[in-house]
């Protein structure tokens, strides 16, 4: 076929513009979140006293601010990412917002409790259902990202399906923390990690695939 | 300008731009495929390949940024592709700096193979469908006419089929 005529057939369908895929991933994860809250809810829902919490205990707030603090710049990362143009320079950095925070609430955690309840701290209560639950919450999120991204352009696939995965993690990590009993950032940054790695090898495995386009 | 116009679905317009950027992209490619060895036919297949992947891929145009290194990462992707397919390793360093207009080109003329092949794996209806309107020129509408489908289903059937020979190239990427 020459190059004039292929030419014609994409004019002539100039009207199949997809919608910009900003819209489309902000939609996708967007319900994505919404599917996983409603499931939570129903199954879990976050400390009966969640609003009180809020407002009274600053490891709980912490932790829900540092899940937050993975699960926004992931989001925009991810924007970035599913444009072909984008080349992944300093950006990349926000990744590193919440290990600092966390280091930072280790530091003042260690400094204000005493040493023989560091360890029971980080053992925590139900560590089991903290690395199997975050993938469970990640999962709709997940789905909708790396089905979003299909629709962009990803000049890096791996590191795009990784990024949906820190995503889709930040979100259930989020939900999680809210219903979780334990606080301190000790237990926070020894188990919390488990699901994000399980989700952010998982989405460059699919992504190295599923995204080349 | 133009992409503009074309993602709003101006037929016109968006086959002026991608025929200016046809042209663009031919010098491109061969400049970069010359230091590799990469043969002349084998120049419009990318060509082809990467102005499937703008049409598909043109909502990932942020309209608030230039089109020119957006034209140029898809280029970039497509032309390690096309050395994938040719068995060639990739790790080249490709110079994109350059991204000169070149006057009229005779291999405009040159018939793809890839896409040809491609296109014979397509179902018989969509094959006519796309050759009709790509060879031949009619529009979809005339092509709704003879086939007895409505224009919708033609520009719907068009679609489906530039996505898979879009799909089957990258097949033979991997």
């Amino acid at each position: 076929m020459k190059t004039d005529d292929l030419i014609k057939a994409l004019a002539a369908d100039a009207k199949s513009v997809e919608p910009p895929i900003a819209r489309t991933l902000a939609i996708a994860v967007g319900a994505g979140a919404l599917l996983s809250l409603i499931g939570f809810m129903m199954a879990l829902g976050p400390r009966p006293d969640f609003f009180e919490l809020l407002s009274t205990s600053v490891r709980y707030t912490f932790k829900l601010i540092v899940m937050l603090s993975v699960a926004i710049p992931a989001f925009f990362l991810v924007r970035c990412l599913s444009r072909p143009d984008f080349k992944p320079d300093g950006s990349l950095w926000w990744l590193a917002l919440a290990p600092a925070l966390l280091l930072l609430g280790i530091a003042l955690e260690l400094a204000s409790v005493p040493a023989d309840t560091w360890h029971a701290r980080m053992i925590g209560h139900n560590s089991f259902y903290c690395m199997t639950i975050i993938p469970i919450l990640s999962l709709a999120p997940f789905v909708a990202v790396l089905y979003a991204l299909k629709s962009g352009a990803p000049t890096y696939p791996t590191i795009a399906g990784a990024i949906g995965g820190v995503l889709s993690a930040g979100i259930g990590a989020t939900l999680y923390a809210s219903h979780c009993p334990d606080d301190s950032p000790l237990f926070v940054a020894l188990w919390y990690p488990v699901g994000f790695a399980v989700m952010t090898i998982l989405g460059a495995l699919i992504g190295s695939r599923f995204l080349r386009w | 300008m133009l992409m503009r116009a074309a993602i709003a679905g101006d037929e016109a317009a968006y086959r002026v731009l991608l025929e200016k950027l046809s042209q663009l992209l031919r010098g491109v490619v061969r400049r970069g495929f010359a230091g590799v060895g990469v043969p002349r036919d084998d120049v419009e297949d990318v060509v082809q390949d990467v102005l499937l992947a703008i049409h598909l891929k043109r909502h990932t145009w942020d309209p608030a940024m230039p089109l020119g290194p957006w034209v140029l990462a898809i280029t970039r992707n497509k032309m390690i592709d096309g050395l994938r397919r040719r068995g060639r390793r990739p790790e080249i360093a490709i110079d994109l700096q350059q991204f000169d207009i070149e006057g009229e080109d005779p291999q405009a003329s040159i018939d793809a193979y890839d896409v040809q092949r491609v296109l014979s794996s397509l179902s018989d209806r969509n094959r006519d469908i796309v050759q009709s309107i790509s060879i031949d020129g009619h529009s979809a509408r005339d092509v709704a006419d003879r086939l007895g489908m409505t224009e919708v289903a033609v520009r719907v059937a068009l679609h489906r089929s530039l996505k898979s020979l879009a799909d089957m190239y990258q097949e033979k990427a991997e």
